[in-house]
């Protein structure tokens, strides 16, 4: 019963292909209404907004990357100045040591000459103190044989000239004797 | 309408389903009525589109910021999907720009006027009238056929209906074929396949918003007052299949507006 209704209702009332002219003319004048404001006002906006946005981003990028790039750039940088210290500290570590090793060598002879030089000087202060001591020993052995002889003797014998002859005559003796007993015996050896 | 249905309804004491008439309200103002019309809800609704685009997106875009707020980011979307998806991959790098501005306007006038379809107490969608899908199909034609007569002359007419690389001697079934199928088909299948869709959506809605209130009050059947209740949840399913529908049918249109417009640019290019 609905249903013949409905097929009987399709028939009925406006044909919806038949436009209100009215309808027609509002819905144009309303569009080009519209497309003033958009062509006029939106679109401009919208357009720029858009272009800004492409513009900012693709510049944000070139600005990344150039930042990257730089980056880059400044990190080899440090790389390299990290490098070349590096190389720099080694160099002038090897120049320490090897000057520390020259300083070393350098002192080392110093003190070797200096302690020459001391041996050297006490040696010849030595050598002194003996040629003085003899020299002292033998005016001594001297004096001291000549008042012996002279006690002796009995008689002075402090007559300058002829103890000194007598002195320098014992001495050459016994020098002679000495030098007599060495050969003999270096030649008894 | 509603109300008007069920009036009927209980006269007759049957039920009388709403008729394509129920979509065309009395006239708000009987202004030149003797001439067959006034001025009625339809007209009202495509104006204040007008305005409810215009004022969103002047709102939108009074102080843009490169950072966009929510409304921004909400027009500049809705405008680079227009302007990408449809000028630029439709009509090409070199020529899509001066035609984003008609292409964008289209694509949302049409689109608000659906959805005024789906929003309650509006619930007219403004294309179900077919003089509405009439202006704009008519403009869109307008249009293409003067870019084709800018981009070659009148020699436009001839690349448009001749196609190239055909044996001669099927040209005159070919070319007749052609004039009928650019010049007077796609003009009617543009503006009428929008109309219908939406007229259908809405004669859909008010069916289901009929018969369900129909079967709960009328029939004092248990079983049937149920089935009322199924009918109100299968318009919410359709409710949702109109919403697709809706924007689908706007997307539609200006898309075949930019593919026309194309068209006439390259119509050598066939």
């Amino acid at each position: 019963m609905i249903g013949t209704d409905v097929i009987l209702a399709a028939g009925e009332g406006a044909n919806p292909l038949v436009p209100n002219w009215w309808e027609v003319l509002v819905t144009a004048v309303g569009f080009a209404v519209l497309m003033f404001i958009v062509v006029k006002f939106i679109a401009p906006a919208l357009e720029k907004s858009y272009q800004d946005r492409v513009d900012a981003i693709e510049g944000g990028l070139e600005k990344a990357e150039k930042a990257q790039a730089e980056a880059n750039a400044m990190m080899a940088d440090y790389q390299q100045q990290l490098q070349d210290a590096r190389v720099e500290a080694n160099r002038i570590r090897e120049e320490a040591r090897t000057e520390g090793a020259q300083i070393l060598a350098e002192f080392k002879e110093k003190a070797a000459a200096e302690s020459a030089r001391m041996t050297e000087q006490a040696q010849a202060q030595i050598a002194a103190e003996r040629q003085q001591a003899v020299s002292s020993l033998r005016s001594e052995v001297g004096t001291l044989a000549t008042s012996l002889a002279g006690k002796i003797v009995g008689e002075s014998l402090d007559d300058d000239a002829r103890s000194q002859r007598v002195v320098d005559r014992f001495l050459a003796d016994l020098e002679r004797s000495e030098s007599a007993r060495t050969t003999s015996a270096g030649a008894a050896e | 309408m509603l109300p008007i249905v069920l009036a009927s309804t209980t006269d007759q004491g049957g039920f009388t389903p709403p008729t394509i008439s129920d979509a065309h309200l009395p006239d708000i103002l009987p202004w030149a009525a003797e001439y067959g019309t006034g001025f009625g809800k339809q007209m009202l609704m495509v104006i204040l589109s007008v305005i409810l685009i215009s004022a969103f997106f002047m709102i939108a875009m009074r102080r843009p910021k490169l950072v966009p707020t929510k409304m921004q980011w909400l027009a500049e979307s809705g405008y680079s999907f227009v302007r990408n998806g449809m000028g630029r991959d439709i009509i090409g790098e070199k020529d899509f720009r001066p035609w984003v501005p008609l292409l964008f306007g289209l694509f949302f006038f049409v689109l608000l006027n659906n959805i005024f379809g789906a929003i309650p107490f509006l619930q007219l969608p403004s294309f179900s009238h077919a003089g509405s899908a009439y202006a704009l199909a008519l403009i869109v034609y307008i249009i293409w056929i003067g870019v084709g007569i800018r981009h070659h002359g009148l020699k436009y007419f001839k690349l448009a209906v001749v196609p190239s690389g055909v044996p001669g001697w099927i040209l005159p079934l070919l070319v007749p074929l052609e004039i009928i199928s650019t010049f007077i088909v796609r003009p009617l299948t543009h503006s009428l396949r929008l109309m219908a869709t939406m007229l259908s959506g809405h004669m859909i809605v008010m069916l289901a918003g009929a018969g369900a209130a129909y079967l709960i009050t009328e029939t004092g059947n248990l079983a049937l007052q149920g089935t009322g209740i199924l009918v109100i949840l299968g318009s919410v399913a359709m409710y949702f299949l109109e919403l697709l529908i809706m924007y689908l049918q706007a997307f539609v249109f200006t898309l075949l507006t930019a593919i026309y417009i194309q068209g006439a640019i390259s119509a050598n290019d066939h």
